[in-house]
């Protein structure tokens, strides 16, 4: 530490807090903002807005006067509606009495769960490359985390093989997110089966992330929480954000054995109280028409895919067909450019913004994030502007 | 191949080598498509969506309800199809509800429309009552909102 350093505010931050890298999200983020007109392929969340009937039910909501708190665990009918949905579309039964807690988006589901299983030097496995919360969130709970590179040969899929390689004693949870955000990775049921026993084999908790379920563009989406034996070790995390387009509102849930949902209650309600109330009603009505409101977008989501895959494809820049989310991760390594230098490269000589791969763990190197959740005009004139780029790269 | 349409619907000037794209498909394959829906009668034609209140013209639109008595053969079509055949009858529907045709008609003047209704189409074998709705503003149109708001705006990199 300098001298001007032991005189700054900064000697008071925790040394937990410090030793968290800065996202590689953020510094990017800085310099695109500063250019009105770049286009942008860097955005993690859908393009659309809320559907209008979710957002009309929310006005409603204020001018009725739901200004108050709920319930620690979210509104009964809220949960009752979860339960519905999920034992639906992911084949798992939950009580929502005991089993659902519904919480501020699913970046708090996953640190509650984070902490509440968490002792000081517990290890949690998860797969890289990954969202940016999951290695920050692990160590400020105190574990240890223990990333699993996945790779463009095996189309990021993380498998027995590599879990075995790399579990411990010390080894007490795996963190799964499928659909993947960057990649758009999928499983298949049989996939899903090895990581299942896996699990349960060595006795393994799954924190299991699929905020993307609903955006799978081949095969329906399959939960872990579905297989034999897994749904007293799985906590299933899931929110609105990204099939209703609700990013704003911060809303999800996890449903788990009610002890673990005890236990992030207990942490959840002394930090965060309830979700949003607004926010809590407006998921209820999002529940309403989940079909017609996701198809659309969704729909939508699967041509943008083909268009930006199909671009890539012709112009040279190899792409594994992403099957979930709404984001493509091609590699640029070949360019001779790490992922970095290319991404400020294409934005200062082209005005376009995507995302660098290793802003998702070091296995994310070589590789760019595009988001396909825009609009199909913005998406023609980026990926021309991408494929001059990378035509004068190759020359 | 409903997607095809579905695209059309929302753009009808996507170039077929951008649709290919979206559908995997060859440009042929799309090109060809589309003529073949052209050909049966499916693609009807093709129009630009125009906000004429940033256009010059001072063209006059109505939707006139017309209520009319069935003919014993053929119910409504035949006087529907005589309505149709009039250059200033834009669209023809046939409605359930308390009135039976809903013409949208298009004038150059007021004065125009209004002796349309007088003397062509209230005359008419099988009128029974009209109801003129002059069009004073277009909010939506086409599933286009025609003054859109100043929107919220994504922020440009987000995880």
């Amino acid at each position: 530490m300098s001298t001007s350093d032991s005189k700054s505010p900064r000697r008071f931050v925790a040394d937990s807090v410090l030793e968290i890298p800065k996202s590689g999200i953020r510094d990017f983020f800085d310099i695109v903002k500063t250019m009105d007109d770049a286009i942008s392929l860097g955005v993690g969340e859908p393009g659309f807005q809320t559907p209008w009937h979710i957002r009309d039910h929310a006005i409603y909501s204020l001018e009725r006067g739901a200004t108050g708190y709920t319930s620690n665990r979210g509104l009964a009918e809220l949960r009752e509606a979860i339960a519905d949905y999920v034992e639906q579309t992911f084949r798992a039964s939950y009580d929502p009495a005991e089993e659902i807690l519904v919480t501020t988006g699913v970046s708090e589901g996953l640190d509650l769960a984070i902490r509440a299983i968490t002792n000081p030097g517990d290890e949690i496995l998860f797969h890289e490359p990954s969202y940016v919360s999951y290695l920050p969130v692990i160590r400020m709970a105190l574990g240890t985390p223990v990333a699993i590179a996945t790779g463009a040969d095996t189309k990021f899929k993380l498998n027995h093989e590599m879990l075995a390689a790399r579990r411990t004693s010390r080894t007490k949870a795996l963190l799964l997110s499928y659909p993947n955000n960057p990649t758009g990775a999928t499983l298949s049921r049989s996939e899903l089966a090895g990581i299942a026993d896996f699990a349960i084999q060595n006795d393994l908790l799954v924190i299991s992330d699929e905020i993307y379920a609903e955006l799978t563009y081949e095969d329906r989406h399959i939960s872990i929480a579905s297989f034999p034996g897994m749904k007293e070790r799985t906590l299933l995390l899931h929110g609105f954000s990204k099939a209703w387009a609700m990013t704003g509102f911060r809303i999800g849930y996890c449903c788990g054995p009610p002890q673990l949902i005890e236990a992030m209650m207990t942490i959840h309600q002394y930090t965060m109280l309830c979700a949003p109330t607004l926010s809590q009603l407006a998921a209820r009505e999002s529940l309403k028409r989940p079909e017609v409101d996701v198809e659309t977008m969704r729909s939508q989501y699967r041509l943008n895919r083909n268009y930006v895959c199909r671009a890539f494809e012709e112009m040279g820049l190899p792409c594994v067909l992403p099957s979930g989310a709404f984001y493509a991760f091609p590699q640029v390594k070949h360019l001779g450019m790490n992922s970095r230098e290319f991404s400020l490269a294409l934005l200062r000589q082209e005005r376009t913004a995507v995302v660098p791969g290793d802003a998702f763990g070091r296995s994310g190197e070589g590789f760019i994030r595009c988001s396909f959740a825009t609009d199909l005009n913005e998406i023609k004139i980026a990926m021309e502007r991408i494929r001059r780029f990378v035509s004068r790269l190759a020359d | 191949m409903e997607e095809l349409l579905g695209i059309l619907r929302t753009n009808a000037r996507e170039r077929p080598e951008t649709i290919a794209k979206m559908l995997n498909l060859s440009v042929a394959e799309v090109e060809r498509q589309i003529e073949d829906y052209e050909r049966r009668g499916i693609i009807r034609g093709y129009r630009a969506i125009i906000d004429e209140e940033k256009t010059q013209s001072s063209r006059v639109t109505a939707l006139i309800e017309v209520k009319v008595t069935p003919a014993r053969e053929d119910g409504f079509d035949h006087i529907a199809r005589r309505v149709s055949e009039f250059p200033e009858v834009q669209t023809v529907y046939l409605l359930s509800g308390t009135f039976d045709l809903l013409l949208l008609v298009v004038g150059e003047t007021l004065k125009e429309v209004a002796s349309f209704v007088s003397a062509k189409l209230a005359p008419l074998e099988g009128v029974t009552s009209t109801c003129s709705h002059f069009l004073l503003k277009t909010y939506k149109l086409h599933g286009l909102v025609m003054e859109p708001r100043d929107e919220y705006k994504r922020l440009k990199v987000s995880p």
